[in-house]
């Protein structure tokens, strides 16, 4: 990828860090540096796309280190779990036939696994050493009639949150709009209320979560023409130029899609996210608002009022045990504001919140959601964070896999938010979810064990008698 | 405090009881060069003998006094008499253990009359220890029988200290170590090396670690056990500096050998998860005055640690578990401990523990029970022996063999349960169990209708 490309899509005008303080796409601090590549962005993006095939070109360490670790989920094909890289040698980059193994391995992929399409994900040493993977992709297509899309992507070339924009860029300009919609099933001809198309960009369908969410989506008839890409099926992809609205979920990290579709089909755009009650509450409503059809908003509001009443009975027996509990979340992005509401609904107070990856209008809406002396945390050292959960006297730690064994080391409950996770918390079902695995950990009988110390080093006299001599 | 629910229903569907004679053999096998011999008819005999031949992999000791038609009815104590007198002849043992079953009692077997007539007609066996216990199979279960068999062998074998100038601490470094039925030969042994790391040396009553732990000998055969706690030792238990007891079926002998010998007790309800090990490492630093060796404290926080890891899949988890009290109520205390809950706990019959299981409700019952109830309290796991398995096969659980019998597996006999190391080790399994069945918190696939999925109405269709 040229640098003319890179610096093309660090520019983002739909994204308020053009404008105001970076912290979200400042330069990695050599030695002090936590989190993915772009190469780790753009392979999580897409990978959850669950009928490609998936090729990683480069050396071992990018596929060897991260194939098959995630929790996103399929309802239908498995190809996405199958790791493939073209595993490079030193002979290959030594005598340059890297493109030629490249060549080999996108029709082994074809010919063994039949998929819809080859996504090729390009890393540091091809890029480095020059590996055109766009005339390779071309050449392989021609050949095999089969799509392939080279999602140029080296480590190098900058972060996750970048590697998350490459992937939805190569969506945007090789796959997006090759395929008009399916018509609609026979039976929605029947239904008394017409069927609006959305997409869902940024949704990852983590533990099955999704599936909370789209059974709702389906009684106000609303067809999801693709989320991209938790679940997703690569003609779903190919269709998402036709939706009427594109819901940008939880994450800031593709809202290049969205603005691209904005400016080229005119699609409008709203961000939300289905954590927590008020939340999914307002997604829904975000729908029918910006789809603007009255006999959608009614039955979005039958459909929320229904659902509320239901959940928060459902509900209560938990909350009485949460409500008051202290909270430190510390994760990225757009999550950081997210999350609060689904604890604030709880009846938990969320005493500081991470906010390295926020973009300063995630962290206005933090402002509007916790008061404005909100501590929030910038850096980001494991010291740093046990610091603060003594200061702020927090029960529990909200984050990402990586934290948690700092957590358990520290003897502190802890909840994991991120994609590794193993269970569902989305949509007014996930709650239940949620307060069951926060209880789980708050009210787990370990803690006060793991502090417990020796009673052998302890100064003092043995409590422990025999019976005898207590008798 | 707990609720037990007591039998309610004729038929007992599924046993989850074995017998007291058989746990009372069972003891009697932890003494060396002994042989049990079932005051009974000869099938009680054949069927303990194939239920622990299954279980432990190995040749079992076992004699019958076999009581046939004309004895049954007539009187059966010369049966004993011949009994005795044709065991002694043949193999010289140690100790005859002399269970009762329920047909000998039912008859009114009057076992101490027959071991007194054998006494007075063949007074060249006096060095021969016969130990008459009263264990009918219409009474307890396992674990009482084992018990039954232990508190007699102290009763019978343990010398008053005045008369026999037995004095607690005499032999400043042994202590006595009493343990229950739930304990296997793994267990004692891992329990055995724990104690012998403070400079002590421990007399388990009985020491099913040295005689069923499964190992070759030089002679290919052997009428007898072959291992075991010395029945000589039996007399100098009033010289050890304490006495560690471990599992509430066994303190009612500890009671007795206290009485007897004044020697300090100490009680443990198990070795299992952190609170009771630690009693136990402090108890062993008291007695013995020594420094703690380093590796406990390497492995208490290996496990503490371990306890943090497992602590998110074993959370909330809901075990149902049968077996005898004992063995119930350490896995319910373990297992509570970690955050999970019994929502089941099944136990074949009284003992001591029930009450103190940590369980909303302990039925006294069988395995249809244990699978009743786990279906209507939507169990997650289950622990219990082979016969067990079945069951949680129907309820499409995972289960953990525990108690006896373990016939589908091997080695069973030997996995150790106890201390700081194998807690740590249960945890990981449990865990993992749990890991590769957790499937009833996945979030079911939901199939739209409207999706761009052809798939889907391939499935339909």
């Amino acid at each position: 990828m040229k640098a003319k490309d890179i610096a093309e899509l660090l520019d983002e005008p739909a994204c308020t860090h053009n404008k105001k303080s970076k912290s979200g796409c400042a330069k990695p601090k050599p030695g002090a540096s936590a989190g993915g590549c772009a190469f780790d962005g753009a392979q999580i993006a897409l990978l959850p796309i669950v009928d490609v095939a998936h090729i990683v070109h480069g050396p071992i360490a990018c596929a060897g280190s991260s194939w098959d670790n995630r929790g996103t989920r399929s309802s239908g094909p498995t190809l996405y779990r199958i790791g493939m890289t073209t595993d490079l040698t030193e002979q290959d980059i030594v005598m340059g036939r890297g493109e030629k193994r490249l060549f080999h391995s996108i029709k082994q992929a074809i010919e063994d696994y039949n998929p819809p399409a080859v996504f090729i994900y390009n890393t540091c040493v091809p890029a480095l050493v020059g590996d055109d993977i766009g005339a390779v992709c071309k050449a392989a297509e021609e050949k095999w009639g089969v799509p392939v899309v080279p999602v140029d992507a080296a480590g190098f070339y900058g972060t996750k949150n970048l590697g998350n924009r490459i992937a939805g860029e190569s969506m945007v300009k090789y796959v997006i709009g090759s395929r008009e919609p399916d018509p609609l099933p026979e039976h929605t001809k029947k239904l008394p209320y017409k069927i609006h198309d959305v997409n869902l960009v940024g949704e990852y369908n983590i533990a099955g979560e999704f599936w909370h969410v789209l059974p709702l989506l389906d009684e106000l008839g609303i067809r999801v023409l693709c989320t991209l890409s938790g679940d997703a099926r690569f003609r779903e992809v190919q269709t998402m130029h036709r939706a009427e609205v594109n819901m940008m979920v939880c994450s800031k990290a593709m809202i290049n899609v969205a603005r691209k579709l904005n400016e080229s089909y005119g699609t409008p755009w709203f961000e939300g996210s289905f954590y927590g009650i008020t939340d999914t509450s307002k997604a829904l409503r975000d729908f029918a608002r910006v789809i603007n059809d009255p006999d959608l908003t009614q039955r979005t509001e039958a459909l929320i009022e229904r659902e509320e009443a239901r959940i928060r009975q459902e509900l209560i027996p938990w909350k009485e045990r949460l409500a008051g509990k202290r909270v430190l979340l510390y994760t990225g992005g757009v999550k950081s504001w997210s999350v609060i509401s689904a604890m604030q609904d709880l009846g938990m107070v969320v005493v500081a919140t991470g906010t390295s990856k926020s973009t300063e209008e995630d962290k206005e809406r933090i402002r509007q959601l916790m008061g404005e002396d909100t501590k929030m945390i910038e850096g980001g050292s494991p010291k740093e964070l046990l610091d603060i959960v003594k200061e702020y006297r927090a029960d529990i730690l909200i984050a990402g896999g990586r934290s948690m064994y700092t957590a358990i080391k520290a003897r502190l409950p802890f909840l994991d938010i991120n994609q590794e996770r193993e269970f569902g918390y989305a949509g007014y079902q996930g709650m239940l979810e949620l307060v069951r695995q926060l209880a789980l950990t708050l009210e787990s009988p370990v803690w006060e064990q793991a502090k417990r110390g020796s009673p052998w080093r302890s100064t003092g006299k043995s409590q422990l008698a025999s019976v005898a001599a207590a008798g | 405090m707990t609720e037990i629910i007591k039998r309610n229903k004729a038929l007992s569907v599924s046993p989850l009881k074995a017998s007291a004679p058989v746990g009372a053999s069972l003891a009697f096998l932890g003494i060396n060069n002994a042989i049990p011999m079932m005051h009974g008819s000869q099938g009680c005999t054949a069927f303990g003998k194939v239920f622990f031949v299954r279980h432990f992999r190995e040749p079992i000791p076992l004699q019958t006094t076999a009581m046939d038609q004309v004895s049954s009815v007539m009187g059966a104590d010369d049966n004993i008499v011949e009994g005795l007198k044709n065991l002694c002849e043949k193999s010289r043992p140690a100790l005859i253990g002399l269970p009762s079953t329920g047909l000998a009692e039912t008859q009114g077997a009057d076992m101490k009359g027959a071991v007194k007539k054998f006494r007075d007609q063949y007074p060249e066996y006096n060095a021969v220890k016969v130990i008459p216990v009263n264990t009918p199979d219409f009474t307890g279960c396992l674990e009482t029988g084992f018990a039954a068999a232990v508190y007699a062998m102290i009763d019978q074998l343990v010398p008053e200290a005045d008369a026999a100038k037995t004095k607690p601490g005499n032999r400043r470094r042994q202590v006595n170590l009493i343990v229950s039925a739930m304990l296997t030969p793994g267990d004692v042994e891992t329990i055995k090396e724990i104690i012998e790391d403070f400079g002590l040396r421990p007399v388990a009553i009985p020491d099913l670690s040295d005689s069923l732990d499964g190992h070759l000998t030089e002679d290919s055969f052997s009428p007898l056990t072959i291992g075991g706690m010395p029945v000589n030792e039996f007399e100098t238990l009033g010289d050890s500096i304490a006495t560690l007891t471990i599992g509430p079926s066994m303190y009612k002998s500890a009671e007795l050998l206290h009485k007897r010998t004044a020697v300090p007790d100490y009680r443990f309800d198990h070795l299992m998860g952190l609170e009771n090990m630690d009693r136990f490492i402090q108890a062993l630093h008291d007695i013995s005055g020594q420094q703690v060796p380093e590796t406990y404290d390497r492995q208490r926080s290996q496990l503490q640690d371990a306890m943090l890891d497992t602590h998110f899949m074993l959370g909330q988890v809901r075990f149902a578990m049968a077996g005898d009290a004992d063995l119930v109520k350490a896995y319910s205390d373990f297992v509570v401990g970690m955050g999970s809950e019994v929502v089941v706990a099944v136990v074949p019959s009284k003992g001591e523990a029930m009450k103190a299981i940590p369980a909303q409700d302990v039925k006294i019952g069988d395995l249809e029970d244990l699978e009743q109830l786990a279906a209507e309290r939507q169990a997650n796991i289950v622990i219990g022996s082979s016969h067990a398995v079945a069951s949680a096969q129907r309820l499409g659980v995972p289960i953990i063999r525990a108690g006896f019998p373990q016939y589908d597996l091997i080695g069973g006999y030997q996995r150790c349960w106890v201390g700081y190391r194998s807690s740590r080790q249960t945890l990981f399994e449990m865990a993992n169990i749990l890991l590769s069945n957790n499937h009833h918190h996945e979030v079911k696939p939901y199939l739209s209708p409207l999706a761009q999925k052809p798939e889907y109405r391939l499935e339909v269709a």
